[in-house]
């Protein structure tokens, strides 16, 4: 299957709503809205030519000072006719929600509470969006950009320990978030 | 160990304090508790095993039971979410009980510095003997146990 005519068969059905399309390096990619990518995954799912039958990758990325400030990517592999595709939908931080795809890929199941634990984006129909990296009472979501990397938040309260040695290493500070 | 023996054909015995008796039976009878958790399990298979084997050294049955330990060897990294699960098994185990802060993961968080990983697991449980190394060489945990052991024998015992 020719790879361009992929991303001309998106761009002909969906191009009202697509933001753009690239193919650099060899790699496909289609930036879209939100509020038609439940269409677009339909369609590339069930589509007798395309067939993108699994989900591999489902993340999201930060862009701290963009707006809209994340963007989750999908990637999807087609095993019958080999082609990969990269979806990107921008989601803002006021509306921090996406929808789900559990129901087309059950991989995205897990792929999505990851994202919701690390980001903080919400996923409309996930059966079951709670954290799955964190423990229950962690507060915020770490893989923001304004997420102190160092602040820790212990569940068991820390010994008492005698400083010594260099009092400027982590775990010595007296600000932790520095 | 000091001691005085009476060599005769019938037979012998051996005088000597409680606390080294004691010092010695327990250095040489170490029922390990692996608390692996990641890359450093490894390393601890190695060293069990026959090529570099802790079993020499008395050390080399392990419990996979708290009850039943006495050496909480803690092996691979530790994340807030395990703090918990690790102080519960360290208070679970009978007295007399060791730790070992095994790699440095476990020693002072090793290369992780981020919101996830403890630093340190001295931070919740209070460690015996700390082995550096990601992972340690073989070489490196069996001169932990024996410095281990050293501590071990001249600590004091009671009796009760």
């Amino acid at each position: 299957m020719d790879q361009k005519s992929i991303l001309d068969l998106i761009r002909e059905k969906f191009s009202d709503s697509i933001i753009e399309t690239h193919s650099r390096l060899g790699q496909d990619t289609v930036v879209i809205e939100k509020t038609r990518l439940i269409d677009l995954a339909g369609f590339l799912k069930e589509d007798p030519e395309l067939k993108f039958n699994i989900l591999a990758d489902l993340t999201a990325v930060d862009y701290w000072k963009k707006n809209p400030r994340f963007e989750v990517v999908y990637h999807l592999l087609s095993l019958d006719n080999r082609p990969r595709l990269r979806v990107k939908t921008p989601v803002g931080e006021d509306d921090c929600t996406a929808p789900s795809l559990c129901k087309l890929w059950p991989a995205a199941n897990w792929y999505e509470r990851e994202v919701f634990d690390m980001f903080g984006i919400r996923f409309e129909g996930h059966p079951d969006l709670k954290r799955i990296l964190m423990y229950p009472g962690f507060k915020g979501h770490p893989l923001r950009k304004d997420y102190p990397k160092t602040r820790h938040q212990p569940i068991v309260k820390y010994r008492d320990l005698p400083v010594h040695g260099n009092p400027n290493t982590t775990t010595h500070r007296k600000n932790k978030d520095d | 160990m000091e001691m005085n023996q009476f060599a005769s054909p019938e037979g012998g015995f051996v005088a000597t304090s409680v606390d080294q008796f004691l010092g010695w039976g327990r250095k040489y009878s170490m029922f390990l508790y692996p608390f692996i958790t990641a890359c450093c399990g490894m390393e601890y298979m190695s060293t069990a095993c026959s090529h570099y084997d802790i079993d020499r050294f008395g050390a080399g049955l392990p419990r996979f039971s708290a009850r039943q330990s006495d050496l909480l060897l803690v092996a691979g990294t530790i994340t807030e979410k395990m703090a918990p699960v690790l102080k519960q098994v360290h208070e679970q185990m009978c007295l007399p009980k060791w730790v070992m802060a095994f790699g440095v993961c476990t020693c002072t968080g090793g290369f992780y510095d981020n919101y996830a990983v403890v630093p340190g697991i001295d931070r919740i449980v209070p460690v015996d003997i700390y082995v550096p190394g990601c992972p340690p060489r073989p070489e490196t945990v069996l001169e932990g146990i024996i410095k281990l052991q050293e501590r071990i024998q001249q600590s004091k015992h009671s009796l009760t």
